[in-house]
């Protein structure tokens, strides 16, 4: 019994230094999202190459909807752009833009110099979506599934292994998902 | 003397101004703003995570804050308010974070390891007094030592 006792000490160190470490190895930017297995927020914005056209979130359909905040003025968004353009000849998912606090001629022009990889971009030069979205800086992307809930929010840029092991597990359980509605 | 005093008020002056964001809004009251400014100090900015929304000059804060000012003026509790936030950002942009059993570790945490502290202290402090008791003598022992103090 007295040996058991003299062993707490130990013990708690051990568990103690288990928690910080665990806290150390979090990455305190990667917040979990609010919104996962929430409704696509509602928004009624304009599209950023067509002023005139006016969307909402019905208009966000696809097989499996993939949403990316960008934005000029967003260093990694040039560093994600050939695998969003990678993304979308997959044809798994139908990517769409959220441009986020930007200037209309300015996006307009980063889309026709680089590749447009969107099926159309939403412009949200005010924050007001992105405000619903709990978006806190570019890049962001978040997974939307059939029913227009969201299912993942992805923080920072992303590249081939992002993809591999965060994107991909998913689509498949949601394209099984799918299958099985149909 | 009067360059060094010129030199650290304009120091404290430099300080003082970078505290101020730099929107300003007018209220329609004084208690809106006391709200407002309130509300700014209490939500923490989700980007620069060390700051809350008043002292961050981050442009989600500054958006934040136009929110926190739109919410004001369509007469929104600061309840509401929190709650706005929270759905949208979670419960991290809560300085104080609510009661629920996530947090509750957060609150109780540091009295629940106090109590177990003074129970130890306690715990010790016991042990070391019962040692130092004078050790009683039996019945024959005590028999004894009457004996040899008779004798001597």
């Amino acid at each position: 019994m007295n040996k058991l006792i003299r062993l707490i000490p130990l013990i708690l160190f051990i568990a103690l230094g288990a928690v910080l470490y665990r806290g150390l190895s979090l990455n305190p930017q990667e917040l979990p999202s609010a919104l996962i297995d929430k409704k696509m927020p509602s928004f009624e914005l304009t599209q950023l190459l067509n002023p005139e056209v006016t969307l909402t979130e019905q208009d966000l359909k696809g097989q499996i909807v993939l949403l990316n905040v960008w934005g000029t003025w967003c260093v990694y968004c040039k560093y994600e752009h050939p695998y969003l353009v990678d993304i979308a000849k997959g044809g798994r998912v139908s990517l769409y833009g959220l441009n986020y606090k930007d200037d209309r001629a300015d996006a307009t022009q980063w889309l026709s110099d680089y590749e447009n990889p969107y099926i159309f971009s939403i412009f949200d030069d005010l924050g007001k979506l992105g405000i619903e979205l709990g978006v806190t800086a570019a890049p962001e992307t978040f997974v939307i599934d059939q029913a227009g809930v969201i299912r993942m929010k992805h923080v920072g840029p992303i590249d081939a292994k992002v993809w591999k092991d965060k994107f991909l597990p998913l689509i498949e359980i949601l394209e099984k998902e799918n299958q099985g509605i149909s | 003397m009067n360059r060094l005093v010129i030199f650290i008020a304009s120091i404290i002056f430099a300080f003082n101004v970078s505290a101020f964001t730099s929107d300003t809004y007018t209220f329609d009251d004084e208690v809106t703003q006391i709200r407002y400014n309130a509300l700014v100090k209490e939500l923490r900015c989700p980007k620069c995570q060390n700051q809350n929304l008043a002292d961050s000059n981050s442009p989600i804060a500054a958006d934040l804050r136009r929110e926190v000012y739109e919410l004001l003026q369509l007469n929104k509790s600061d309840g509401e308010i929190v709650d706005f936030m929270v759905e949208r950002y979670g419960e991290f942009v809560l300085y104080r974070p609510k009661f629920s059993a996530l947090t509750y570790i957060l609150w109780f945490g540091p009295a629940i390891l106090l109590f177990i502290g003074v129970v130890i202290v306690m715990f010790v402090l016991k042990n070391s007094a019962k040692k130092k008791q004078p050790q009683q003598l039996s019945t024959a022992q005590k028999n004894k030592l009457e004996q040899i103090l008779k004798d001597k």
